[in-house]
């Protein structure tokens, strides 16, 4: 039943995509949306009858395997068109899917006056199915194929808006660097099929210990390149360069796909394969020290640039790092939670930002914004609630997730304290980028479109512009409409960003140390086989641990209140001293610029060379070379073709006279 | 007495064959083939195929002979033309035809299988060349040639229909061009 | 009779087969040729059925003569075919099929 189920909740997005789709010529616009809503929402619902029926099951037996077709069936390589459902699979269905549902909400709404409704949404429910075959997929098989159909939706989405050069650049960088991942994956399943003969997921996760001994090479590169694509996936360094770019797209995209779902495919993955990275805990610490590094220069970062939404993507970066620390040293629960709680507040984040872009018609530089306080109070109270969280402010969700993976490092000890001492800077950034925000925008005297709001009681009708570049643009199909929504105007971004909101406020409390711990108990059947499943610290532990978080985020806090409200003054005065460091961080650490040198470069030089000089020879002169041969070829024989019969059948004779002759010289 | 009855068989088949190539009327070559179907027939039986020399006097000298009469006759009989656009064939066909009898008598001969010389066994299994025994073979061993075989005559069967049947544009030309 | 004899028969009776091809230019006197060169060669298969004391070989020409029947409807409906178009019955004539 349990897979009959999940089998429906991969069913209903994908006829919502196909109905779209195909039927825009003859569907109103406002039923496509209807459509996309309700296609996710059942999916959800199936969701939930699938936890039902999971949790029917006694705790030894919570995985199911289902097949429904043989995808391919080649030399000993057996793969089935199967889905895997265990406690974590529903845990990340149920996350995409409620997501999901409350962003096609606000997206009803937000994208109300785009000329590409139809498409859009779309999209969105392709992309939606392809993030459940990820995460059902019960193979390495089914996991890549999901892993390219979250690329490809990814790539489809930012460049949504297809006549902004920036767009198709944007989607066109991300899906490259997304490939280069899916080569780590495909390389992974090739070794993990040649040492253990199988890609199933259980029989795998089953063999593997037998196979392997602790850090042997091959488990090792195995993981390694597993990171390979969890890090594309999950724009952790060096492959982070593509999500800032990745904000071209719409604001609900960025909210769904690159913060809450598609990017933490990466932690899922190493999540699933923890029985593999435990066997090689080296390739387990690369995951972790890189999540160090992310979230450390992407808070940096973040505390630079000052583009709205850009903000926020590094600030995903940075908290997706907190989630490979979290997986990468063993907490699987904490960054799974972790994962839970940013889902929520992130995308709450980004729709408040959606919300304050409109309102600015569609610009997002946070120099340009001040005092959206009085003019937009409901979207200003979400951006506080979703900064509280994000900082970790007590009692909020972030608090509880950020600091368990934190606690966890410090209890494992050793080297790891590093990695405790680096997460609370990071904490601390994360306090001070979060509420710059809040500083810049909401109070101090109202900027001009802010006082229109106020005044007129509707949007302000700017120039459209493309926010990147300042370019003029169309407000045709392929741009964004020529109205703008906020949440304060409209009632399915209010839904959604309302309902966000108070998960990003109370979502942790699902997992309070020592009273309900209830993301740890349900994930407990699919981590029990790990060496890390009973080693948490103590309630007393973690207490200490939410404590040091609290006294973290509430310093970073007022940091920031002296910064930007108290001393204005001090932050230009900074930028001027460190102009090096400023320019650093502004441009994301030369991130670009590093990949353009190392890679970029080299292979166009290569392509060059390869146009002028070996296509120029190799291939023209192989090409002539061959018709010139057929032509002369063919003038030889064609004088043989004389249309005379009996010439013909002299010709027939040769060969008959050849074959007696074969046989003649046999026969001595 | 087999000799004499292979010779005769022999000679009758060889002089009707060339007759056949031999006289300028097609008509007449279509009879001299009729007799050589006739000799040949013979010696088929002296090659213990009693079912098909029945089937080469019944189906070949019988029914596809006469369509070749309704033909040559249809056609009426033309006389060859008297110049020859390429003479020398008429020179380099029987040099090619005689160094092809050369070549295939000696890549036979020279085979070296063991039991040329004899005239076969003797112990051929009784019925051997039946229409009992050659229709076993043919629906048990053999079924699907024999069903290609018959869809190849169906497909020969339409061709010839569509072929050579009248198309409604030459029955608009006819009447118009046999006046003129 | 030995079955040399029955070969060699064969082969001459294909080689005068031949000879029509070659030097007649009607082709309806094509086709008898062909037919010729056809019954030598089920002539051959006759006597290798023979020699072997093995039937398969007259199969083989009951065959063989399925498709000779085949290859006169054919051969013949051209012929009727071309004398309707009022084209020459002469294989030398009929040349503009060429590559």
């Amino acid at each position: 039943m349990t897979a009959t189920w999940a089998w429906l909740v991969l069913l209903f997005p994908l006829l919502g995509s196909l109905t779209i789709g195909f039927g825009f010529k003859v569907l109103p616009a406002r039923v496509a949306g209807l459509i996309g809503i309700s296609a996710i929402v059942a999916a959800f619902i199936c969701g939930i009858l699938a936890l039902i029926g999971l949790q029917g099951e006694p705790s030894e037996s919570r995985h199911v395997a289902s097949s429904l077709w043989e995808y391919a069936n080649v030399g000993g390589l057996r793969i089935d068109l199967g889905i895997y459902v265990d406690p974590l699979s529903i845990f990340m269905v149920l996350v995409v899917t409620g997501v999901s549902s409350l962003i096609h909400i606000y997206s009803y709404s937000y994208m109300k006056s785009d000329q590409g409704y139809h498409r859009f949404f779309s999209y969105l429910n392709f992309f939606v199915f392809s993030m459940l075959v990820l995460v059902l997929g019960g193979n390495f098989i089914m996991l890549i194929v999901g892993w390219a159909l979250v690329g490809f939706a990814s790539y489809a989405l930012i460049s949504y808006w297809y006549r902004r050069n920036t767009a198709t650049k944007a989607g066109m960088k991300a899906f490259v660097i997304n490939v280069v991942g899916d080569i780590g994956l495909y390389i992974a399943a090739i070794l993990i099929f040649k040492n253990l003969g199988s890609v199933d997921y259980g029989t795998v996760f089953e063999k593997a210990p037998e196979v392997f001994t602790t850090n042997e090479w091959e488990i090792v590169a195995i993981c390694l390149c597993l990171l390979v694509g969890a890090f594309a996936k999950s724009a952790q360094m060096p492959f982070h360069t593509w999500l800032a770019d990745a904000m071209e797209g719409p604001t609900p995209v960025s909210s769904l796909i690159h913060a809450a779902t598609m990017v933490t495919a990466g932690v899922y993955l190493i999540a699933r394969c923890h029985s593999l990275f435990e066997l090689a805990p080296t390739a387990a610490d690369v995951a972790a020290w890189v999540g160090l590094a992310t979230l450390m220069i992407a808070g940096t970062i973040a505390i630079a640039v000052t583009d709205l939404k850009r903000i926020i993507a590094y600030s995903t970066m940075s908290q997706i790092g907190y989630m490979f620390v979290g997986v990468g040293i063993g907490a699987y629960s904490a960054g799974m939670f972790h994962l839970m709680t940013h889902a929520f507040f992130k995308a709450l984040l980004f729709m408040a930002a959606g919300s304050i872009i409109s309102a600015m018609a569609n610009m997002q530089d946070i120099d340009k914004m001040k005092g959206f306080r009085k003019a937009m109070p409901f979207t200003a109270a979400m951006l506080i609630i979703g900064a509280l969280a994000l900082s970790g402010f007590p009692g909020t969700s972030g608090w509880f997730s950020k600091d368990e993976i934190i606690d966890f490092a410090h209890f494992r000890g050793g080297m790891y304290d590093w990695m405790w001492a680096g997460m609370l800077i990071g904490a601390f950034m994360t306090a001070v980028y979060s509420f710059r925000i809040i500083f810049r925008i909401l109070p101090g005297p109202a900027c001009k479109e802010a006082e229109y709001l106020e005044e007129h009681g509707h949007v302000i009708h700017g120039e459209p512009k493309n926010p990147a570049t300042g370019e003029l643009e169309d407000t045709e199909v392929g741009y964004p409409g020529e109205e703008h929504h906020i949440a304060e105007q409209a009632g399915g971004m209010k839904f959604a960003m309302s309902v966000l909101g108070i998960l990003a406020l109370i979502g942790g409390l699902v997992q309070v140390p020592g009273v309900d711990e209830v993301i740890t108990n349900f994930l407990e059947p699919t981590f029990e086989d790990s060496v890390f499943a009973h080693m948490h610290p103590s309630t007393h532990e973690a207490w200490v641990g939410l404590g040091e978080g609290a006294l973290i985020s509430i310093l970073g806090i007022t940091f920031t209140w002296f910064l930007y409200i108290r001393r204005p003054d001090l932050p230009v005065k900074f930028r001027e001293r460190f102009r090096a460091v400023h320019a650093l961080c502004v441009n994301k650490w030369y991130g670009d610029e590093i990949i353009d040198f190392l890679i970029v470069s080299p292979v166009k030089a290569f392509g060059r060379f390869c146009n002028r000089v070996f296509e120029r020879f190799a291939i023209d002169g192989a090409t002539a070379g061959v018709a010139g041969l057929t032509r002369s070829a063919g003038a030889a024989v064609r004088d043989m073709q004389s249309g005379m019969l009996r010439g013909y059948a002299v010709l027939m004779l040769f060969g008959i006279l050849a074959i007696a002759i074969y046989f003649l010289i046999r026969s001595i | 007495m087999e000799q004499i009855a292979f010779f005769v068989g022999a000679i009758g088949a060889l002089g009707a064959a060339f007759a056949v190539v031999i006289v300028k009327n097609p008509f007449y070559s279509v009879l001299a083939l009729v007799i050589h179907l006739v000799f040949l027939a013979g010696i088929f039986l002296l090659l213990m195929a009693q079912f098909l020399a029945a089937a080469l006097i019944v189906v070949y000298a019988g029914a596809v002979m006469v369509l070749y009469v309704f033909v040559a006759a249809y056609v009426g009989g033309i006389e060859e033309p008297k110049w020859d656009s390429s003479p020398e064939l008429r020179i380099v066909g029987p040099i090619l035809a005689v160094a092809l009898f050369i070549a295939i008598s000696i890549a036979v001969l020279g085979s070296g299988l063991s039991a040329l010389g004899t005239p076969g066994p003797d112990d051929v299994p009784s019925g051997f060349g039946t229409p009992e025994a050659v229709g076993h073979l043919m629906m048990e061993d053999f079924l699907i040639a024999f069903e290609a075989a018959s869809l190849l005559l169906l497909i020969a069967a339409v061709a010839a229909i569509v072929l050579a049947g009248r198309r409604r544009e030459d029955r608009k030309k006819l009447p118009g061009g046999e006046g003129a | 009779m030995d079955i040399e004899w029955y070969l060699v028969l064969s082969a001459l009776l294909f080689a005068t087969g031949f000879i029509g091809v070659m030097v007649r230019r009607n082709p309806v006197v094509i086709l008898l040729c062909l037919e010729l060169m056809l019954s030598a060669g089920a002539l051959a298969l006759l006597a290798f059925s023979r020699m072997l004391g093995n039937q398969d070989g007259q199969v083989f020409v009951l065959i063989v003569l399925v498709v000779a029947a085949c290859e006169v409807v054919v051969g013949l409906g051209l012929v009727v075919a071309m004398y309707r178009r009022r084209l020459p019955l002469d294989v030398d004539e009929i040349k503009e099929l060429k590559g």
